[in-house]
């Protein structure tokens, strides 16, 4: 589940890719605490459009980044999100949370 | 309602095995010749269930997981995830939206998920002997199929 990041000043981009499962969940989070901390971004933009499946560890993930953006007063956009994932994620009601495109 | 096919697999409780076993569910289930969406659904509530065994029924070793897979005349394929682990104390308190023993990359949505995803979901667990989850999921008859 590799990840990149772009972004600059108050944004950043995360990009997420493959399969977010319970398997990866763990490292994926490391990488985005660890991102999160080295660029003090406050509006965070997760791009899922390379992600090939998700299941209920994505609403784990993507809660920690919004619950880390929100202490700091910032948003968290999701974009790209994948006919599967986007289901997962509306069963959660995640969409009250974030944007999710 | 007599099965028309059935396959059983057993495996360990390492998280490597989530994804083998959401995508051999997904195998079995195309002689039924779903839509993507249905593929999608059954791998998604497959991976539900077969994460909750590893995280979940065996905290501090490695056991057994079975899956049977098996479908039916009317279209329907049945999951059957199990585990010879802890079993859960309160089944009902579980399948609660957001309630989870687990740590924090886990959501607590699993049984919603996998009830959403599937048109039917039992769980049955005894504490100290392990839990089965069953799935079913009817499959849409498609004109022009080869079956």
């Amino acid at each position: 589940m590799p990840m990149t990041h772009e972004g600059e000043g108050f944004h950043l981009t995360l990009t997420v890719t493959g399969d977010v499962d319970h398997h990866g969940a763990k490292g994926l989070m490391a990488q985005i605490d660890r991102e999160l901390e080295a660029t003090l971004a406050r509006d965070v933009t997760v791009d899922l459009s390379g992600v090939t499946f998700m299941d209920s560890s994505g609403i784990a993930v993507l809660l920690r980044i919004y619950r880390r953006a929100a202490e700091i007063g910032g948003t968290v956009t999701v974009q790209g999100t994948p006919v599967q994932a986007l289901k997962v994620l509306r069963t959660a009601g995640l969409s009250k949370l974030m944007k999710i495109e | 309602m007599r099965p028309v096919n059935e396959v059983k697999l057993a495996f360990w409780s390492r998280s490597a095995n989530e994804a083998f076993a959401r995508t051999a569910a997904a195998c079995f289930a195309a002689q039924l010749d779903p839509t993507l969406d249905e593929v999608n659904d059954i791998k998604t509530a497959v991976s539900e269930a077969v994460t909750n065994a590893i995280v979940h029924a065996y905290p501090d070793t490695i056991g057994k997981v079975t899956m049977r897979l098996r479908l039916f005349e009317d279209n329907t394929v049945e999951i059957v995830v199990k585990d010879t682990g802890v079993g859960i104390p309160d089944v009902e308190k579980a399948r609660e939206p957001l309630f989870t023993t687990g740590s924090e990359e886990r959501s607590g949505m699993g049984f919603t998920i996998m009830e959403s995803f599937t048109d039917a979901m039992r769980v049955r667990s005894t504490p100290g002997k392990g839990t089965a989850v069953t799935l079913r999921k009817k499959i849409a008859r498609r004109l022009g199929g080869s079956r």
